[in-house]
């Protein structure tokens, strides 16, 4: 096993099980992800596990890199938005996903999952929602 | 203010045009408008222009002559052709001007748009997990539109085959061949649920109106077509827009319904006055979906008006008569404007083919683009 990097700092946590770090504003409690740099008026705050399967599609064509970083080998993958309960609607790619179940409701949750090798041969992880698997 | 006149109007076609740059392909344009007045160059008195990807407006003069006029440069997205034609009218209602242009051009790389975090003001993991993709935000407003009020995919084939149906009539369209729906349903799949054809493209063209005061244009014999409204709009909260990494759960509205609403209270009439509509149709499910924010129909309604064919060249309100982007495709800097000249062709009746029948008297226009932006204009003969 090699060193792992996160694609970015303070978007998540692994522990105790995978969840996102969005942030909530001060006064008025809206609540945002990820949580606004350098913005004074939001607090960091952890946001819920699972969620509802907010709205979806297929990316069929490798997107451009840049800015994309995944694999040259390209697969096509679902993404979409999950509305986690009392919290926000956040987008992100799925996996763990047959194309043909996806449907508007449907149970997902958090997971870390690998997207690619950095320069320095370091596993790069970032987040994605997958099915909630009963 | 006082009323503005659209007194000529000139297009290079659109597509793919090798050896020209977009900013000539704007000269040609406005060199295209004047003719058609019967007017110099020397005879503006200013104008507003510009284009995304293809340089400054103000550079036209290289093209058209030094004739030491005012040109501002707008760049503002897909509402730049709207908000030139804003400055334009704006400048001549006041009574500073009587008689100037509004124009817009621009030409893009083959293949989507590539857009790169940093210039929405967004982390750069946003791009690297693959989320920078326009096609995505569209197919997921759309997917969620269509299982909310029960729009299927035939409906989103029939607004493409209607593109291009009516494309083969407008000389300054890209696509000029019909495609059957069975074609279009089955296509290649882009993000689900819009397959390859029912996409418009990044294009290249270039559009220039030439407007006149009330005085100027009854001069010319030219007083006919009058702009009655035209306006732009940012995002309200509460919006669901390109490149959101969240949303907040209380949904809110949407910039079309605010730019909509402007346009209509500025002109002093509603949706049921409209003759003619040309809509913004980067997908085919954006026209469904501004078909009910524009106020034309109520959300759901979209699927009987295409199965009825209500959009159509001879239905009851014609939609994108000139194919729209998906026929035309989309030169940012142009697209608005192409619109603007759409109607004055159909008010004016000179569209042949295409050409909405009943004389319309009514046309109105509507752009959105990223970041939450809309414009929207109505003319009247």
């Amino acid at each position: 096993m090699g060193q792992v990097v996160d694609i970015a700092e303070g978007l998540f946590v692994a522990e105790p099980r995978p969840a996102l770090i969005g942030g909530r504003h001060r006064d008025s409690g809206e609540v945002r992800f990820p949580c606004p740099a350098g913005n004074p008026a939001y607090e960091p705050v952890m946001l819920p596990h699972r969620g509802k399967l907010w709205s979806w599609t297929v990316q069929r064509f490798r997107p451009k890199t840049p800015p994309y970083a995944g694999p040259a080998d390209f697969t096509p993958f679902a993404l979409g938005y999950v509305e986690l309960p009392d919290a926000v609607i956040v987008e992100a790619p799925f996996v763990d996903v047959e194309f043909d179940a996806l449907h508007i409701g449907m149970e997902m949750e958090t997971v870390l999952v690998p997207l690619t090798t950095d320069g320095e041969g370091r596993s790069v992880r970032s987040f994605a929602f997958r099915p909630v698997q009963e | 203010m006082a009323d503005v006149f659209i007194v000529g109007i000139g297009i290079h076609p659109f597509g793919r045009t090798e050896g020209l740059s977009g900013l000539q392909q704007g000269a040609f344009a406005i060199a295209q408008a004047l003719a058609e007045v019967g007017l110099e160059w020397r005879d503006l008195q200013f104008g507003f222009g510009g284009s995304d990807s293809a340089g400054g407006a103000d550079t036209i003069v290289n093209e058209m002559g030094l004739t030491g006029i005012p040109i501002i440069n707008v760049r503002n997205g897909c509402a730049t052709g709207g908000s030139s034609l804003i400055g334009a009218w704006q400048g001549i209602a006041s009574g500073q001007y009587d008689l100037g242009v509004a124009f817009g051009y621009d030409k893009h790389p083959r293949g989507a748009f590539n857009a790169m975090p940093a210039e929405y003001s967004l982390p750069d993991w946003y791009g690297e997990v693959g989320m920078m993709v326009t096609t995505q935000f569209f197919a997921m407003k759309l997917q969620r539109y269509m299982a909310q009020h029960g729009i299927t995919p035939t409906a989103l084939g029939r607004v493409a085959q209607k593109a291009f149906d009516n494309g083969v009539h407008a000389p300054h369209a890209w696509r000029r061949s019909p495609v059957d729906l069975e074609t279009i349903l089955t296509s290649q799949m882009i993000s689900d649920p819009l397959t390859k054809y029912m996409f418009c493209s990044p294009a290249e063209g270039g559009v220039a109106l030439i407007l006149a005061s009330e005085k100027k244009a009854r001069q010319l014999g030219r007083a006919n077509i009058r702009i009655k409204a035209a306006v732009t709009r940012t995002r309200p909260p509460g919006s669901f827009e390109v490149f959101s990494p969240s949303l907040s759960i209380e949904r809110g509205g949407a910039p079309t319904l605010l730019a909509s609403a402007a346009a209509f209270e500025m002109a002093g009439i509603g949706p049921e006055d409209i003759d003619v509509a040309q809509l913004q149709d980067t997908e085919s499910g954006a026209e469904i979906m501004h078909m009910a924010e524009n106020g034309f129909c109520k959300d759901g309604e979209q699927e009987e008006w295409l199965a009825e064919g209500w959009s159509r060249i001879d239905g009851r309100l014609p939609i994108n008569t000139d194919g729209g982007c998906l026929a035309c495709g989309e030169p940012i800097g142009a697209s608005g404007l192409r619109q603007v000249y759409e109607n004055v062709v159909q008010l004016r009746g000179t569209g042949g083919g295409r050409q909405a029948p009943g004389a319309p008297r009514v046309g109105y226009t509507h752009v959105y683009g990223a970041p939450g932006i809309s414009g929207v204009t109505i003319l009247e003969r």
